[in-house]
């Protein structure tokens, strides 16, 4: 017998009711209960941030938090990047810089560098080394998605400007 | 293209050495991509696998029966439910559900299909398994005393005696009287004489240790067999043309009627070459269940069930004169196979061929034998064997030219392979850029300067010393004739919008096939990429191709893709000349249009010529086909022969900072030169290349899958350390465009080569820096620090095969 409970979040700028398992992961809610498959199961032990989303302006590894925990926050997905002018600068940057190669650890990386991108809109390869330490990538050597986050981040710049 | 917009003259453009982003990207950048995690099939039941408890043990009694009786479980399948099993893998020495023994731990006992995953695993916690313990066999120098445990034993009747059974049944019933997996014996020349000729004569024993592949994406299978019978799988192969025979055999089907679809991969790296036990239960429980099964590993799963690289112990004679000609190489390895034998037993395939053929040696011998023991199975990894061999070769290159007095790179380059050399294994090196690779990466590397002041500053004060190491691969780059066939079928369609869809054997694992193939089309028949859908999924569908391994698909698809290609162009060219009645030679097609050749003037635009084709008295489709198989030969029994169309090859110099006080041995920059042919897709290339870069940085300095007595201790990305992004060093690629005549646009395969010689120069750069050599993978802070401080016991193991 497993408990149920009832949660109301904000999913991507939209507000969802879900009855969820006590026992469930953020994860398996978004993959399993409500259909978004965006966000990746790699580990399941919050190592590899192929599961990164964005609670309440901070990124976390969606397997190691519970679904009920989503009660009352933000949660943005790798499907809520979609139409926000620096996703949209950042997924072109990935496509053109080939930072994309199987494509696994992509979405979390996204996440992570769309986070990185709206805290720190001024980053060096350094910094975004840092930022995505914690999104492993077994293809490309990280470089080119380095060199994507950071040539983002100069987009959005010369835009402000 | 609207008429209107014709221009005036079009002048010609290409392709080829372009940044092309993938294809893919964007779905992937989107996280719009269906893995097959992601897919679902109405009714499907979800399927989890019993494993072993223990590492070496008979099988007393399995009783599945409260199992069985969960609510929610559709089948519960154990050996005994399946009395037609038959063998699988490369050796066929084992059963997908073991019998009456376990020999490691990841082995298979029982399996169920239920209504969850969480059903199904509480389902085999209630299934009970008595055994009754066997002895461990942990070592391969264990496995071959004579003595030893066997691991395959030979079955006995009811009274104890030996039965002898018929000559060809299959390891998994037959047994086997000792451990030994496989044996592999090469020579040329006579190595006798050519230490003989030597001045120098070296000999160190080498050991390389256990890796796994860590694809992002965890293994997974779905099955469904329809109401007539038909079965059709998701699967994450990289042979599909190969597992639809293999599996048909495995489950007693007519091939015909079994299909595979890939759905996208999340990651290969030569893991997905063998079928796996999972793959073949799960089709046995979806024929139990009449349902589709699918069937998912954890992470953990991924780790204990997966192949690994084979764990090599490498005893390594070599010798040369003073003026710095290699005189022979004398080679004896000894590989632990784990209780199962998948592709890593042969990669001696692979290794032979830097021995004998990397550089010129006159007299080369290799032994190898691959023993079972109760350890994980080694199945293929991008490089198959070449890193474990070329980390021996380069650090005995090194080691000759300290001895004689020569500088590293100059005795290298004196005994690099040219083009136009015919080995004494019967390579043949058409095209061959390896002076070219030494060179330019020792140039841009400033290696030689760099190496002198290395060594003059080892006795300076401060615990961070520096160095700079250099080695260089040769591997396969024009396919690898190790099945019937080696070849790649195309099918091309244009259609009346002169859109292309581009038909092709070749799968795309993440390594942007589907966009280089795309790429070759384009160039002939003059098109923009995004001209192109490319079908490569689904056997039902594609044609025929031996799959992705071996650096194979750029040349072998991409020979295949441009002869479709070219066809197509030809029927479009002919019908124009009698459009505009002129001679085919006069046109050819640019920016999509038919143009004069000559000067660029475009005649029609390619849709409206392929629609008038169409709606014509003599109405026709411009369709075609094109069966590419590559001019190279098998292997005769002496493992001789020119196995590959095209050969690639590498160097690659290695920057550390070794800190003496730590251990902890820092990759600062890496200096790659790669004789790929040509480049096609810049951007693809670079990234295949610097991937496989980090991945030798892992096998390298972090990556260490230990097992002890059997088990695996760190199944996690927690105790199993990948480079992570901050760690991973400068990378500086160069392209050594040497033409090959037979490659695609003059391409050979990259694939499997940048990962290939990191491990070897990292040895190198780190006895630059320190003076000490460690002959023993990877190196750990630990290890480093324990080599340093001279508490490590020089390892030598003492060249042995089996009579």
């Amino acid at each position: 017998m497993s408990l149920k409970h009832d949660i109301a979040f904000t999913l991507n700028g939209v507000q969802r009711k879900v009855t969820v398992e006590v026992g469930m992961s953020a994860l398996a809610m978004l993959r399993d209960v409500i259909g978004l498959t965006g966000t990746k199961y790699g580990c399941g032990e919050g190592e590899c941030g192929a599961c990164t989303i964005i609670v309440d302006g901070a990124t976390l590894n969606s397997c190691l938090m519970f679904a009920v925990d989503c009660d009352g926050r933000r949660v943005t997905t790798i499907e809520g990047l979609t139409g926000d002018a620096r996703a949209d600068a950042l997924r072109d940057a990935f496509v053109a810089h080939g930072a994309v190669q199987c494509g696994f650890c992509t979405p979390g990386l996204m996440v992570q560098a769309s986070h990185l991108l709206a805290h720190h809109p001024e980053v060096d390869a350094a910094a975004v080394k840092r930022g995505i330490e914690g999104n492993l990538c077994r293809c490309t050597g990280y470089k080119k998605i380095v060199e994507a986050i950071v040539s983002a981040s100069h987009v959005e710049q010369g835009a402000a400007r | 293209m609207k008429v209107a917009d014709r221009p005036a003259a079009i002048a010609p453009d290409t392709l080829i050495g372009k940044r092309i982003p993938k294809m893919d990207a964007p779905e992937k950048a989107s996280g719009k991509t269906r893995y097959i995690h992601d897919i679902n099939l109405p009714g499907q039941l979800h399927a989890k696998i019993l494993r072993s408890a223990r590492v070496h043990a008979r099988i007393v009694r399995i009783d599945t029966s409260a199992a069985r009786r969960l609510p929610g479980v559709h089948v519960v399948l154990t050996a005994a439910d399946l009395p037609d099993q038959r063998p699988i893998g490369v050796a066929k020495d084992h059963l997908p559900l073991k019998r009456d023994r376990v020999r490691s731990q990841r082995d298979e006992i029982a399996a169920v299909a239920a209504d969850s995953e969480e059903i199904a695993e509480q389902a085999l916690r209630l299934i009970k398994v008595d055994y009754e313990d066997l002895p461990v066999v942990s070592n391969a120098l264990d496995a071959i005393k004579p003595d030893a445990v066997l691991i395959h034993p030979e079955p006995h009747g009811a009274d104890g005696s030996h039965l002898h059974l018929k000559p060809g049944v299959p390891i998994a019933f037959a047994g086997k009287k000792d451990n030994i997996a496989m044996r592999f014996d090469y020579a040329h020349g006579d190595v006798v004489q050519g230490e003989s000729q030597s001045d120098v004569v070296i000999e160190d024993t080498f050991k390389l240790h256990y890796v796994t592949h860590c694809c992002m994406g965890v293994s997974g299978v779905i099955a469904d067999f329809d109401a007539s019978g038909n079965l059709l799988m998701y699967s994450n192969t990289q042979v599909p043309f190969l597992h639809k025979r293999e599996f048909a055999e495995y489950l007693n089907m007519d091939p015909a009627r079994i299909r595979i679809v890939q759905p996208p991969i999340g990651g290969g790296f030569g893991s997905k070459l063998d079928i796996y036990p999972f793959e073949v239960i799960c089709v046995f429980l979806a024929r139990a269940a009449r349902r589709p099964v699918k069937l998912v590993f954890s992470r953990e799963e991924e780790f204990l069930a997966s192949p690994t690289r084979q764990p090599v112990l490498l005893t390594l004679r070599s010798g040369c004169r003073r003026d710095g000609t290699l005189t022979f190489r004398q080679v004896h390895t000894l590989h632990d196979n784990g209780a199962y034998t998948s592709w890593g037993a042969t990669t001696p395939f692979v290794m032979m061929q830097t021995f004998s053929s990397l550089y010129r040696v006159p007299h080369c011998e290799y032994h190898t034998t691959a023993v079972y023991t109760n350890n994980p199975y080694a199945g293929s990894f991008r490089g198959y064997g070449n890193l474990q061999a070329t980390f021996a070769v380069e650090a005995h290159m090194d080691k000759l030219a300290e001895a004689i007095g020569m500088d590293p790179l100059e005795f290298r380059l004196k005994n690099a392979q040219v083009p136009g050399e015919v080995t004494g294994q019967g390579m043949s090196f058409k095209s061959c850029g390896f002076q070219d690779c030494l060179k330019t990466a020792a140039a841009r590397s400033d290696y030689q300067r760099k190496r002198r002041e290395c060594v003059a500053a080892r006795d300076k004060s401060g615990p961070i010393k520096r160095g700079i190491g250099i080695a260089s691969m040769l591997h396969v780059g024009g396919g690898a004739k190790i099945y019937p066939s080696d070849g790649c079928g195309t099918i091309l369609k244009i259609d009346d919008f002169a859109h292309v869809t581009l038909i092709t054997g070749a799968s795309e694992i993440g390594q942007g096939s589907e966009t280089v193939l795309s790429q070759l089309v384009c160039e002939e028949l003059g098109l923009p990429i995004s001209s192109v859908t490319v079908v490569n999924n689904d056997t039902d569908i594609t044609p025929w191709d031996v799959g992705v391994h071996a650096s194979r698909t750029t040349f072998i698809a991409g020979n295949s893709a441009i002869g479709a290609a070219k066809k197509a162009k030809a029927k479009i060219l002919a019908a124009a000349a009698k459009k505009f009645e002129c001679a085919e030679g006069d046109l050819t097609l640019r920016g999509g249009h038919i143009v004069r050749a000559a000067s660029g003037e475009p005649l029609i635009d390619l849709a409206r010529l392929m629609r008038s084709l169409h709606f014509s008295d003599k109405a026709e489709l411009v369709m075609t086909t094109f069966y590419y198989e590559p001019p190279s030969q098998h292997q005769d029994k002496g493992f001789k022969g020119d196995v590959s169309a095209a050969y690639a090859w590498a160097t690659q110099v290695v920057e550390v900072e070794v800190d003496t006080d730590t251990g902890i041995v820092k990759m600062t920059r890496v200096t790659g030169a790669h004789d790929v042919g040509r480049v096609l897709n810049r951007l693809g290339i670079e990234g295949q290349i610097e991937g496989g870069v980090v991945m030798g940085q892992g096998y390298a300095l972090t990556e260490n899958l230990m097992i002890e007595e059997g088990r695996m201790r760190n199944p996690s990305f927690r105790d199993y350390k990948l480079v992570t992004a901050p760690e991973i060093p400068e990378i500086d690629v160069s392209f050594i465009e040497s033409m090959d005549g037979e490659g695609p646009q003059g391409a050979k395969g990259v694939g499997e080569a940048p990962a290939i010689c990191i491990a070897a120069a990292t040895a190198n750069a780190i006895e630059n820096a320190t003076g000490v050599r460690i002959y023993e993978l990877p190196f750990t802070p630990e290890k480093v620090y324990r080599a340093l401080h001279g508490s490590a016991e020089k390892l030598y193991w003492k060249p042995w095969k089996p009579e």
